[in-house]
């Protein structure tokens, strides 16, 4: 599903934040990336967005080659892979239907759909009685549902999250894992990037080590990495 | 697109022009300030053409000819002068009538200084023709061919009428152009501004956009419209004061200075405003989608 060959990324400033990586994720995979701050786990994830564009190597997701994807295709293939950050980036002048909404507003998805597939999503996160407060009247890990809820609404075959418990307390970080894992469940790729060591024992994953942008570990459900 | 989708991208227009009501207003106030100086020009220029156009049916320019010329060859020289496009009309006065109608000046009240003359006519060779401009400002080429042909005596030509009426035309539509240009210029800028503003308060949603995988055309519509609206906006005020405003002035003109209306008739609002309403809303929208375009070339990368 996900393949890195050879893949190097270095800055206009001459940083190398990836230095020819070598990654298989299969479909239906549930994977963590760890590494402290600078290893290079976040521009994989821009990399994967096709936000950033390799220095070398090739990515292919799917079977497509991303460096070969032409500008206008990028849309459509953006909208298969699901995105929900540390700070959840919401729409703080839009309440949690219209968050969700916005997402399928976005892809084009005709209203009638839109009415049937949000008040599902936001069953799934656990949400369905919230839906008209906005951001700012919920807590971090509702907030983070919500952005889960966005990300998940479109049917994405990807799901990365990039430090999706940083702002949380423990047991809130526990609850979105287990929604992760549920997500995973049902057969979507989740590629969650963190630093927080307590999530990744909890759940046996395989995990991903990285440190000063290359891969010094790929433990396959091994779980713990000290 | 779907017809929701279209809705809603008007809808966010209309939101950004909300948000950021003291830039749009701004915005409206110098596009409506512009198309109403565009107008004014517009009535000026468009007015003093249909006056030009007046005043140069008034102007002749007269063909003498040589002694013995026949008539036949003057009437012959007449209809090929008609063929020309700068020509509207060509009478031939005939001795006769041309000593007639110098008696009728020179003689009024003194019919019989004119029986002096019994009936020599003193003009026998002032057989003319004179002939009436299209256009005024081509005068002296008609006047320069006229003078090459043998037949031809001499050539009476009023050059000072024909001189201020398309210098005074050229005056005014230099002007126009200049001001207008000025006022397009602070338009383009302070639309520009406010887009610029509704970008940066949507930064945080166009990112968003991008991730979830929005079409560029979605992400820019809602700025287009923005421009858009206040073009349409900003030129629809102006134009509704100057229909209102241009009908009272004529009105008011023909009452209070009924000397002129001999002298000059204005063109009819009906007339005037059927040009004047399209071309403001064209440029109105133009200049509006114009701004939006050009300020997300620069901020706006998707």
């Amino acid at each position: 599903m996900i393949v890195l060959d050879n893949v190097s990324k270095e800055y206009s400033n001459g940083v190398a934040a990836i230095n020819g990586i070598n990654l298989h994720i299969e479909r239906g995979e549930f994977v963590f990336v760890v590494g402290d701050s600078g290893s290079g786990k976040s521009t994989l994830i821009k990399l994967l967005l096709k936000e950033l564009e390799p220095t070398t190597g090739v990515i292919r997701v799917n079977g497509v080659n991303l460096g070969r994807m032409k500008k206008r295709a990028i849309p459509k293939y953006r909208r298969k892979i699901g995105c929900v950050f540390q700070d959840f980036r919401l729409l703080k002048d839009r309440n949690v239907y219209e968050n969700v909404a916005f997402a399928q507003r976005v892809v084009v998805t005709p209203t009638r759909e839109i009415k049937k597939n949000v008040p599902a999503m936001l069953s799934l996160v656990g949400l369905a009685e919230k839906y008209k407060s906005y951001p700012k009247q919920l807590s971090g890990g509702e907030q983070q549902r919500v952005a889960l809820a966005r990300a998940l609404v479109n049917s994405p075959d990807i799901l990365l999250a990039d430090e999706p418990t940083g702002n949380l307390d423990p047991k809130t970080s526990r609850e979105i894992m287990k929604l992760l894992e549920e997500i995973n469940a049902r057969g979507t790729t989740v590629l969650v990037v963190t630093h927080d060591q307590a999530i990744v024992n909890t759940l046996k994953k395989r995990v991903i080590r990285m440190q000063k942008g290359i891969i010094v570990e790929d433990a396959k459900e091994s779980g713990y990495i000290g | 697109m779907r017809l929701s989708t279209i809705g809603y991208c008007f809808k966010q227009g209309f939101l950004n022009i909300w948000r950021n009501k003291l830039f749009s207003l701004a915005s409206v106030a110098t596009m409506a300030a512009c198309i109403f100086m565009f107008g004014i020009f517009f009535c000026i220029v468009e007015n003093f053409q249909h006056f030009v156009k007046e005043a140069e049916e008034g102007v002749a320019v007269t063909v003498l000819f040589d002694e013995g010329t026949g008539e036949e060859e003057i009437m012959e020289l007449g209809q090929e002068l008609l063929s020309r496009d700068e020509v509207s009309k060509v009478v031939y006065v005939s001795a006769d009538e041309a000593w007639k109608s110098y008696q009728e000046i020179y003689f009024e009240g003194d019919p019989e200084a004119a029986e002096a003359f019994l009936d020599d006519n003193p003009l026998a060779n002032s057989a003319n023709l004179e002939i009436y401009m299209e256009d005024v400002s081509l005068q002296q080429n008609l006047v320069d061919y006229l003078e090459s042909i043998d037949i031809v005596r001499k050539v009476n030509k009023s050059d000072m009428i024909a001189d201020m009426l398309t210098g005074f035309n050229r005056l005014v539509s230099y002007v126009s152009v200049a001001v207008i240009g000025l006022l397009l210029a602070v338009a383009v800028f302070l639309i520009s501004n406010t887009v610029a503003i509704g970008i940066s308060v949507r930064k945080e949603e166009i990112a968003i956009m991008r991730l979830i995988g929005a079409k560029n055309s979605f992400i820019k519509a809602p700025f287009l419209i923005e421009g858009m609206v206040i073009g349409i906006v900003g030129a629809a005020m102006p134009l509704i004061a100057l229909v209102i405003l241009y009908k009272n002035l004529v009105v008011y003109i023909a009452e209070k200075f009924n000397v002129l209306t001999g002298v000059m008739q204005f063109l009819p609002a009906g007339e005037l405003f059927q040009t004047l309403i399209p071309v403001g809303l064209i440029l109105g929208v133009g200049i509006g989608l114009f701004g939006s375009v050009f300020t997300m070339r620069r901020h706006l990368k998707v």
